[in-house]
């Protein structure tokens, strides 16, 4: 593994990576059960070479990346880091207005861009266009497979200078754009490859667009950083995802929770349909694997013990990770009993990806961990339950948010950051987390409820999504009472709904339903936009309320 | 050569098969979503069966902003 400690910059440790692994396959990209292209280091150091050329002929200073899933991703990328440019990474799931917007605001000089978004984009700055077809008009932008340049001299950085403005899926129509610098990046990667880390050939499957923090470190500067290669898969459909486990032996995953679940329902539906003297013969095996795995994890005997399961996902698989939304702790107890470990953390993009991650030390499914090394978390203004707003300092945390030093100073205190999220610190050090704070409400009787905690009780509802909301988010007449909106599927739920409503202590329970017949709004995570779903709700008129 | 008309009509009978769902029930202007009872990741799914079927290659990305049978019946026709 590199030594992070000896660079400066994301460039400079990158290029040390591109010359001591040059032998090694860093890229495969693959797009259904199809392989577009396998690179090794040194060829994604040629190809970085060639664009950056490209960059600096062009003076560029900022460049912006807007793509899907893909290992065009990096090379843009690493040629950007190369020349001393900003990344700006965008959300390719943004409608072409945001992205607009977007680039205005990070004053992007140079856009790569993939053809079907660019095609819709109003943009006047120096666009690359990758994939486009012979003979589409780019309105004078470059072709990406066109682009030339001798290889210039490296430009470096120093740790404090910006690597990536970032702009994070928080609320509201202000743009914030997380300024992060190498500094930033190094010492999270430090962090977390101290956790986790890849073995040089360790193959990690990325199925969540590079923009995404988690991918961005898990996805490419931590296998760089080891040698490890990255196999990008240009689709989210199940059936491929669950394929490519054992065609690439992956060892390394980042998934969001809905992903998660869906791999959860294929193994159950596998495991109901073992019968005869097989069936209680595995029930056995996972009950041994359960209990000789409590404490501790231990890879060698459960793949020994539960060969098929781990043999479906290739026989290589090390952990997932998870993040971006609250994960369901009997998920992840589902996967730890099977000895496939699920180390899912909290974060956000300020504080430069991971605040908390539960390794498997003392592993606590109910909890986001513990913070990483070198963060510190403390919980301000907390109520006599001990909950309070989650605050962290490090290293990881953001210079701030571009062109807006009011929204800085009243997010970064004495160098503490606000997160906004509410959480509660226990006597191990783990973090539970209860929700937003702008989310909470205060009931009559004085008690703190926060909805996004009150939602695991309804996990496994006859529903096809469902979010728990404040009254005073969706409606003004409802400002102290819990709503939940679910989007029907046909089945009867009422009677179900009641009865987990009932589990819940008074104070806590859901006064009404409203059922929502589109579906949920979500980012490129796959996590519910909770205030887009909130302003479509405010905006539909004769959304019934259903008291319960 | 089909017509449009006829990719919406196989597109629908797909979709019904697949999910189980009264074909009588849809029409091309139902919103997938609601009419299916599918969530993104279902419609993936669907996307690949529609693929196969029509022998063509949509994109993931196809499906983004598409909410009812008729739209995504055209972009499957521009493609055949």
């Amino acid at each position: 593994m590199i030594d992070l400690d000896r660079h400066s910059s994301l460039g400079s440790m990158l290029r040390e990576a591109l010359d001591r692994y040059e032998d090694d396959l860093c890229l495969i990209e693959a797009d259904r059960d199809r392989e577009r292209c396998r690179l090794t280091y040194a060829e994604v150091r040629a190809a970085r070479g060639r664009l950056a050329g490209a960059l600096a002929a062009g003076g560029a200073r900022r460049v912006a990346i807007l793509m899907t899933n893909q290992s065009k991703w990096h090379l843009a990328a690493a040629a950007a880091l190369h020349v001393g440019a900003t990344v700006v990474p965008l959300d390719p799931k943004l409608s072409p207005d945001e992205h607009a917007a977007l680039l205005k605001h990070a004053g992007a000089d140079t856009l790569f861009v993939e053809q079907h978004l660019h095609r819709k984009l109003a943009y006047d700055g120096k666009a690359i266009v990758t994939e486009a077809p012979p003979g589409f008009d780019l309105r004078g932008a470059r072709r990406f497979e066109e682009c030339e340049g001798e290889e210039p001299p490296p430009v470096d950085r120093a740790r404090g200078d910006i690597a990536c403005i970032v702009y994070s899926s928080g609320t509201g129509g202000r743009p914030k754009g997380c300024m992060l610098t190498h500094g930033n990046y190094l010492s999270q990667l430090k962090a977390l490859l101290g956790k986790f880390t890849f073995e040089r050939g360790d193959r990690y499957l990325s199925i969540l667009p590079t923009n995404h923090a988690i991918d961005f470190m898990c996805g490419f500067l931590g296998p760089y950083a080891c040698g490890a290669t990255v196999v990008h898969l240009r689709t989210l459909r199940p059936e491929f995802v669950r394929d490519a486990f054992p065609r690439y032996r992956i060892a390394y995953a980042a998934l969001v929770p809905m992903l998660l679940r869906n791999l959860q329902t294929g193994l159950e539906e596998k495991f109901k349909a073992i019968s005869g003297p097989r069936s209680p013969l595995f029930s056995t095996l996972r009950w041994l694997n359960r209990i000789l795995t409590r404490r501790r994890p231990h890879l060698g005997l459960s793949r020994r013990l539960l060969r098929p399961v781990h043999r479906g996902f290739g026989g290589s698989l090390k952990a997932f990770f998870a993040g971006g939304a609250f994960t369901d702790p009997a998920m992840l107890r589902f996967f730890y009993d099977l000895g496939i470990q699920v180390a899912n953390g909290y974060g956000l993009t300020e504080a430069g990806t991971v605040v908390t991650l539960n390794d498997m030390a003392d592993y606590r499914p109910d909890t986001v961990g513990r913070p990483l090394d070198g963060t510190e978390v403390r919980i301000a203004d907390a109520g006599p339950d001990g909950i309070g707003e989650v605050c962290v300092r490090g290293p990881t945390v953001m210079a701030g948010y571009l062109n807006d030093p009011e929204l800085t100073a009243q997010t970064i205190e004495g160098g503490w950051l606000r997160t906004g999220d509410l959480g509660r610190l226990d006597p191990t050090g783990h973090l539970r987390l209860f929700g937003r704070r702008k989310n909470m409400i205060v009931t009559a009787g004085g008690k703190n409820v926060y909805p996004e905690d009150i939602e695991n009780v309804f996990d496994g509802l006859p529903v096809k999504e469902f979010c728990v909301f404040a009254g005073h988010v969706l409606r003004g007449d409802r400002k102290e009472q819990l709503l939940v909106v679910v989007r029907p599927d046909g089945r009867e739920f009422l009677e179900d709904l009641r009865a987990r409503n009932r589990r819940l202590p008074d104070y806590k329970r859901v006064h009404a339903y409203i059922p929502w017949e589109k579906d949920f709004p979500r980012t490129a995570s796959l996590k519910i936009k909770r205030d887009a779903l909130a302003d479509d709700i405010r905006g539909g008129a004769g959304a019934p309320v259903v008291d319960l | 050569m089909r017509t449009q008309e006829q990719t919406e009509n196989e597109l629908l009978d797909l979709a019904a098969a697949h999910f189980k769902v009264d074909r009588k029930k849809l029409r091309p202007e139902d919103d997938i979503f609601q009419k299916l009872g599918i969530d993104s990741l279902q419609a993936l799914e669907l996307l690949t069966k529609l693929e196969r079927h029509f022998g063509v290659e949509l994109p993931d990305y196809e499906l983004q902003g598409v909410s009812d049978f008729r739209t995504l019946a055209e972009r499957i026709h521009v493609r055949l």
